[in-house]
């Protein structure tokens, strides 16, 4: 393997191979992080609501979460990017086509985001119910109102049991953030591709891409365990030591 | 004046009647035990006193509240109420200062210190304030219930709850736990108790209040209720309980 290429101009202008490889992993780690404030965000607020008992709360949250987890990935991102721009008022799409900055990458963002949001809520719910019923009522019985249940109780306790399942839904974003090359944003991935056919140098380009990937996951999997010590319960089963 | 009032209290899940017509009172500074087999409503009963089990007929007052009213404002009534578990049921994520802190700041508005010295002096009195920092993963089961009655306390409650209090624990502690109970019902205070320990019962309690199948069977005075007439259930049930 010979990665000399990197550092010769790029065929088309714009710096070298390697100033597009690192164009690549910043839109990666852009379409990534802001596509997790979206599912972090949304996700949470679905899954407290499928907890709750009252039927106008739990019953959105369930269709949410069935209709974007059952459709698949790519198709969303195709949804968002061709169809939602034909169907919202004509001024409006006309302005998500021509007049927004920057369409195919907030398009991927919502895709990713409203995708992943849905199997954290699951997470989230899984978090809080298997809290035993027990702490509720203990805590309800103090005089606490259900609210500051969740907020002092459920919430703080449900999310350090999910940290891990967590964990790997934010890796998955990474990873999935590929998928937005279909619709044309030029991340890692589409960067890797291009470069491949500019040089032939597929075999290397890959590699480097995958080495970038896994080093991505890998600060990730690093940043989440630190969290993981951080909010450890002493003596709590479950959370070890 | 009653401090408990139960008023013909039925409860049903489904069609299974889980409360049959039960009614009894608590007075103020009395302490009664229920008694009786499992699945019989003990727990079913007690939970109805904070409105923690709703039921569908009849009414609990408390203090002259009805718990079942719909204006009821259910968390300022628990919070007159303290209530142990069988099961403890300290919040794991929060040293024991805090289990007993949260619902002082929370719910009677306390300043934080205010909440902390008056934590510690339950603390001291059951014996658990060396242990004040630690988590309740790193306690023993009788020193956990121990905290949990120290958090009831804590609202300067009208009245105790006890679910089963010693039933989760091992043999060797269920009398540090019952030694908390009989001083806290020797300085007077309104106690129910859901518990296998006649022991406790002989030694603290006024009344007994004996249930199977959602009613109550037998309800009298505990002398009367441990001497000679009672009905034939309760006799079984005792001779089942005392004879080992």
């Amino acid at each position: 393997m010979d990665f000399g290429f990197l550092t010769q101009p790029a065929f088309s202008g714009g710096g070298t191979y390697f100033d597009w490889v690192l164009s690549g992993i910043k839109w990666t780690m852009l379409v990534s992080v802001c596509a997790w404030l979206i599912a972090f965000t949304i996700g949470s607020v679905l899954g407290v609501m499928r907890t709750t008992k009252l039927r106008w709360l739990y019953l959105p949250a369930a269709a949410y979460v069935e209709l974007f987890r059952n459709i698949p990935l790519l198709v969303q991102m195709f949804i968002w990017y061709f169809v939602i721009p034909e169907i919202v008022p004509k001024a409006l799409g006309t302005w998500m086509k021509q007049g927004m900055p920057m369409p195919e990458f907030w398009s991927a963002v919502l895709a990713l985001g409203f995708y992943t949001a849905s199997r954290v809520a699951e997470q989230v719910r899984s978090g809080i119910q298997s809290i035993p019923a027990g702490q509720t009522q203990a805590a309800l019985a103090t005089g606490l109102t259900m609210p500051q249940v969740y907020r002092h109780l459920l919430l703080p306790m449900g999310y350090r049991i999910v940290i891990p399942p967590l964990t790997s839904e934010f890796l998955t974003i990474f990873k999935n953030s590929s998928v937005a090359l279909t619709i044309g944003v030029l991340e890692l991935t589409a960067q890797a591709r291009t470069i491949s056919e500019y040089t032939f140098r597929t075999f290397e380009i890959f590699t480097l891409a995958t080495v970038v990937y896994v080093l991505i996951t890998m600060a990730v999997t690093v940043l989440m365990q630190f969290v993981e010590t951080r909010v450890r319960v002493p003596g709590y089963v479950g959370t070890g030591k | 004046m009653a401090m408990i009032e139960f008023r013909n209290v039925s409860k049903w899940y489904g069609s299974f009647q889980v409360l049959k017509d039960c009614t009894t009172t608590v007075e103020k500074g009395e302490v009664v035990v229920v008694c009786g087999p499992s699945g019989s409503g003990k727990s079913t009963l007690i939970k109805c006193v904070n409105g923690l089990e709703p039921f569908q007929r009849g009414d609990v007052v408390v203090n002259g509240q009805s718990v079942g009213a719909k204006g009821t404002k259910l968390p300022q009534l628990r919070a007159k109420i303290g209530m142990v578990f069988q099961h403890f049921e300290l919040f794991p994520h929060m040293d024991v200062t805090a289990n007993l802190n949260l619902a002082q700041v929370r719910v009677l508005g306390r300043s934080l210190d205010e909440a902390t010295a008056k934590s510690h002096a339950l603390l001291e009195r059951v014996g658990m304030i060396d242990h004040a920092k630690k988590f309740p993963g790193q306690l023993s089961g009788g020193q956990q219930q121990r905290v949990a009655i120290a958090r009831g306390l804590a609202m300067d409650p009208i009245a105790m709850l006890f679910d089963e209090p010693t039933s989760a624990l091992d043999p060797e502690m269920i009398n540090e736990v019952l030694d908390v109970m009989v001083e806290l019902a020797r300085e007077g205070m309104t106690m129910m108790c859901v518990t296998h320990e006649m022991g406790f019962a002989r030694k603290v309690a006024h009344r007994v209040i004996f249930m199977d199948q959602g009613e109550i069977v037998e309800d009298a005075p505990k002398e009367e209720f441990f001497g000679t007439p009672r009905s034939e259930r309760a006799q079984q049930f005792l001779s089942k309980i005392l004879h080992h």
